[in-house]
């Protein structure tokens, strides 16, 4: 049975393509035939992400437009071999995708594909409503930050509303992954906690993937942090935030308040300020 | 929070960013069942209207208002003169149209 996952926010910014590809790697690694699709159509870059962007021959809008098959736009990942990237187009034309030609493509990946994660786009708009439009299950990515938060709610609603599961009578299971979570801050009260984020969005928690530099040094290098630093501990709340996914269950950590040392309490404070 | 905090004054600002979301959202909530309402009374309407009249979509605007006890519904659109001095199409064709969707 393969399953539909949409990666999705709202807001712009949190972490959405990040996790695709780091949650999709952590899939693959555990023998999952995955595909992960960006529905980001004019702005790309889950390519990049994955380090494939030099690989790019046909994409999402030409199989959907019929211009190429399915298999000629696939792109395999060269770390593992069931891992596929299916990119977005540059085209700046807003209505390059069908809900029917979308319909049909993860149709097509069904068939052989046991997950297919959708990295939506930031906003409400077309990309962002067709890349939940078909889903199974949702990852509603969120900064513990009011902004996020806010458009969070929203995007809980549409995938309540506007998805063909909500419009047949089911329902999207949705759920929270906090990116970029601070925990030394969430004690000190200057940034809200996981209880506060989860009180309000109340829908159940998937993971809590902290502030980490191991997810820009991934980026910058074009590896999913889950295969760059598998030990790091955002690589480490992925891969668990995957697991769970598939249905293990797995007791949640909290993120660790890094002590600092005396030297760094000394000196690195009064540098970084 | 450490034992530095319980001393300092300084003021948390977490519980300031849950109140205001917790206001926010229950506002919000409440209201998006009817902004979706509108959208598609807005379609509805226009659609209906546009059978008989060429109309300019952007010169419409469809307000609900919701009241405890009575809610107001508001529609203004924007007729160009040319458009009631047109003559109607052929009785038929109309009918056919009509039928069909």
């Amino acid at each position: 049975m393969s399953n539909v996952v949409v990666v999705t926010s709202g807001k712009g910014g949190v972490g959405k393509t990040t996790s695709s590809a780091a949650i999709a790697a952590s899939l693959a690694r555990a023998g999952q035939k995955t595909v992960v699709i960006d529905f980001d159509v004019g702005l790309r870059n889950l390519d990049l992400v994955m380090g494939a962007e030099r690989r790019v021959v046909f994409d999402l809008v030409n199989v959907v437009q019929g211009d190429a098959k399915l298999p000629q736009a696939l792109i395999r990942d060269k770390r593992l071999d069931n891992l596929a990237l299916l990119p977005a187009s540059q085209t700046r034309d807003k209505d390059a995708l069908t809900e029917e030609g979308v319909g049909r493509v993860i149709e097509e990946l069904r068939e052989s594909f046991d997950w297919i994660v959708c990295d939506s786009p930031a906003g409400i708009e077309k990309g962002a409503t067709l890349a939940m439009r078909f889903a199974d299950t949702a990852v509603v990515v969120t900064n513990p930050e009011v902004s996020s938060v806010r458009d969070s709610d929203r995007i809980i609603g549409m995938l309540d509303s506007k998805t063909r599961r909500a419009e047949t009578g089911g329902k999207v299971e949705k759920q929270l992954l906090l990116t970029r979570f601070d925990p030394a801050r969430a004690a000190r009260g200057d940034m809200m906690s996981v209880d506060d984020v989860l009180e309000i969005l109340a829908i159940p928690l998937l993971g809590i993937v902290q502030e980490s530099p191991d997810v820009l040094t991934a980026s910058n290098l074009g590896c999913p942090v889950t295969l760059h630093n598998p030990d790091s501990p955002a690589a480490r709340a992925y891969d668990e935030a995957a697991r769970r996914l598939m249905g293990e269950t797995i007791p949640l950590r909290m993120p660790r308040q890094e002590k600092p040392g005396l030297l760094s309490r000394l000196f690195g404070k009064r540098a970084a300020a | 929070m450490s034992l530095l905090d319980l001393f300092s004054r300084r003021r948390q600002t977490a519980p300031v960013a849950r109140e205001r979301l917790q206001v926010l959202l229950a506002h919000e909530r409440a209201l998006s069942g009817g902004a979706d309402l509108a959208a598609v009374l807005k379609q509805e309407i226009l659609e209906v209207i546009a059978r008989h009249i060429p109309i300019d979509r952007d010169h419409v605007e469809v307000k609900l208002d919701r009241g405890t006890q009575v809610s107001t519904l508001a529609i203004d659109i924007e007729v160009p003169a040319a458009a009631l001095a047109a003559p109607a199409p052929p009785p038929k064709a109309r009918r056919r149209r009509a039928a069909a969707t």
